[in-house]
């Protein structure tokens, strides 16, 4: 395992290191002492590689991900995994707002909760949540999905296209045209492969769905006020 | 029409009003037939002070002026040499500016880049993300970083010569935006992560980030992600130029542009594009008072867009400080858009050669704003590079005949003390005397 001290070594030191890791690297796992909550950590990763954070980050770790796996041993900060393309972040504690905004691949899995605007404008990410998310999550959405164990707060949904959302708690309110739907067997089948792979214990028949109503998909002058 | 009624009583003159005139009348007629706002494309049509309104005062006894074919007048620029490794360097000070796949054709984007290449500048991508001809025919080519995010990825980033990150734009300080359905072909949904043909819309904020101190975080991250090589550009809308510039250079930009009120995009409420914002004019001077006082004039280059048309224009700008201009509207029009040869069509659509605006909906007769794969025929990227190009250099010989007929062997060596104004407002927005006067308004205070 190679180790690097961000508090002595630097930020540009970390991504440069991080970034010049090829596909075919041989030192896979990294372990980063010392973040402190510093910004970008990790950032525009694009190798099948594990960094293992020590501690809470700050804004934007892990941002644009590819590939790698990125384990955040605390909270993390506003912003994280943003516009992920592929890859995984695990989170052990809470994170912050926007979690995972407009990210088109891979997996973010939290352990504690998330804040508002959880996975907003998302475009293919997963999103699971043990605990419970904030308000205007997934606030155009496009595709994708957010599955949160807990609850969610006001306004979920808000204005969003063809992303998922599946929440096991209550749901505050649902945002403009967000409504609930149907569970089906794919939906069944697509929870209980998508908890394992983020390691949690639910029941995906206790989850309820929903998406968009698809009513502000083509401008109407009738739905004028939801826009 | 009689000129009396039957008791022999002359009429009075027909009146239209001033207030309800017969512009005003048929928009309340089209809103309440339709109930909802009118959207269409381009900048602010109504008259603001431009540079119009200014005058160079050439050469004289106290100054003396260069030979136009013997001496030397550089246009070149390099912008971003703040922080970036490999700074854009520019032969001439026009760059294009950000137009996205989307909201033009794929051929109208390539000869974009074709013109740009041959006159030795830069283009932009836009709210659609980077496409492979895009990046293919542009040598110098900026990525915009907008709050949609639509086609936004690491590779494409680290493809790019620039980022620009975009705050505002002048049409629509403070607006997002809506590519309509029947714009949306398979290519630009695939792009943009959507199905086929509903509308998108754009949201008119960044979704992870908010306010200076976020956005210099923001920079940080893109300059990390791209190892500190390329510039980042911070771009905003003629709103608060003063604070905007101060607050951008604050949180690290390479560059600043400004977009006037006159910049055009893609499809906005006509309310908005008439009514939020300042004129260009108004905007420049605080602009560049902001650097001054930071005393980053020339380290943080400015570029100012919204209404440049020609080479005057562009030595006005950049005789009020700016370093480059970037045009986007006036290289449509050099491409061939509201071309009066497609008139008839025009006509069949409502409106008429040169007022044609709705290039949301994708019927453009020229074939530039449009998916539909029978319009874009009518347009060749080869010729239409060629056309740009040659604008491009005609820009660029005006400017540097206006430059070098006030002495100066820079076109960054033009000054405000070069120029004169026409109007009250003119000398006060850009700061520089009324006419046959040594005054402008506000001079005193100053």
């Amino acid at each position: 395992m190679q180790s690097f001290d961000l508090e002595t070594e630097g930020l540009r030191a970390l991504n440069k290191t991080l970034h010049a890791q090829a596909e075919t690297t041989n030192q896979t796992v990294w372990e980063i002492t010392n973040p402190k909550g510093s910004h970008a950590i990790a950032v525009g990763l694009d190798a099948p590689i594990e960094v293992n954070v020590k501690g809470s980050t700050g804004y934007y770790c892990a941002g644009m991900n590819k590939q790698a796996t990125v384990h955040i041993h605390g909270s993390a900060g506003p912003g994280t995994g943003e516009n992920m393309m592929s890859g995984k972040i695990i989170i052990e504690g809470d994170a912050s707002q926007y979690l995972g905004a407009t990210a088109h691949g891979g997996l973010i899995v939290v352990k504690g909760n998330a804040s508002s605007r959880c996975g907003i404008s998302m475009k293919g990410v997963n999103i699971v949540v043990q605990g419970n998310i904030g308000h205007m999550s997934a606030f155009m959405g496009q595709s994708g999905n957010l599955v949160v164990l807990g609850d969610a707060g006001d306004a979920l949904g808000d204005s969003c296209y063809e992303a998922r959302f599946f929440v096991r708690g209550a749901v505050k309110s649902l945002g403009a045209d967000c409504e609930k739907k149907e569970m089906r067997p794919e939906h069944i089948e697509f929870l209980k492969d998508i908890l394992a792979e983020a390691g949690m214990e639910a029941k995906p028949e206790e989850f309820t769905r929903y998406g968009s109503a698809r009513n502000l998909y083509n401008f109407d002058v009738d739905n004028a006020g939801a826009y | 029409m009689k000129d009396h009624d039957a008791r022999g009583i002359p009429h009075t003159t027909p009146r239209q009003s001033a207030t309800f005139s017969q512009d005003v009348n048929s928009d309340i007629r089209r809103a309440a037939a339709t109930g909802i706002y009118d959207i269409r494309g381009g900048g602010a049509k109504r008259k603001v002070p431009h540079f119009d309104d200014l005058l160079f005062m050439g050469a004289s006894i106290s100054r003396y002026p260069l030979e136009g074919y013997r001496e030397a007048c550089n246009t070149a620029v390099t912008l971003g040499t703040r922080h970036a490794e490999n700074p854009i360097e520019l032969d001439i000070p026009i760059t294009i500016a950000g137009m996205s796949f989307g909201a033009l054709s794929g051929p109208a984007k390539e000869a974009l880049g074709r013109g740009a290449n041959a006159a030795g500048t830069s283009t932009t991508t836009g709210d659609g993300g980077m496409t492979p001809e895009e990046r293919g025919h542009s040598s110098k080519l900026v990525y915009q970083y907008l709050p949609s995010r639509y086609g936004m990825n690491p590779d494409d980033l680290r493809k790019a010569d620039a980022i620009e990150i975009v705050v505002g734009q002048g049409a629509k300080p403070g607006g997002g935006g809506m590519l309509l359905g029947q714009k949306i072909s398979d290519r630009v949904a695939e792009m943009r992560n959507l199905p086929k043909g509903i509308d998108q819309r754009s949201a008119c904020r960044h979704p992870d980030w908010t306010g200076p101190d976020d956005l210099e975080i923001k920079i940080l991250e893109l300059r990390e992600i791209t190892g500190w090589k390329v510039p980042i550009y911070v771009k905003v809308a003629g709103a608060r130029p003063y604070f905007d510039t101060t607050l951008a250079v604050k949180a690290g930009a390479d560059v600043v542009v400004l977009d006037g009120m006159q910049g055009g995009t893609a499809a906005t409420q006509d309310v908005f594009i008439e009514h939020v914002g300042q004129p260009t004019l108004a905007c420049i001077r605080p602009a560049v008072q902001a650097l001054q006082d930071l005393d980053m004039h020339r380290e943080v280059q400015l570029v100012i867009s919204g209404g440049i048309r020609s080479g005057a224009d562009v030595a006005k700008a950049m005789a009020l400080g700016a370093d480059a201009v970037a045009i986007g509207t006036a290289a449509l029009i050099a491409l061939g858009d509201n071309d009066p040869k497609w008139e008839a069509e025009y006509n069949a659509l409502g409106t008429t050669a040169g007022a044609y605006d709705d290039w949301h909906e994708g019927q453009d007769p020229a074939g530039i704003t449009t998916q539909d794969p029978e319009l874009m025929k009518r347009f060749d990227p080869i010729e239409g590079g060629r056309r740009l190009k040659n604008y491009l250099k005609v820009m660029t010989l005006e400017a540097q005949t206006i430059a070098r007929a006030c002495g100066k062997n820079d076109m960054r060596n033009l000054e405000p003390e070069d120029l004169v104004a026409l109007t009250m407002e003119a000398a006060a927005m850009a700061q520089v005397p009324l006419a046959g006067t040594s005054w402008w308004p506000g001079k005193d205070s100053m």
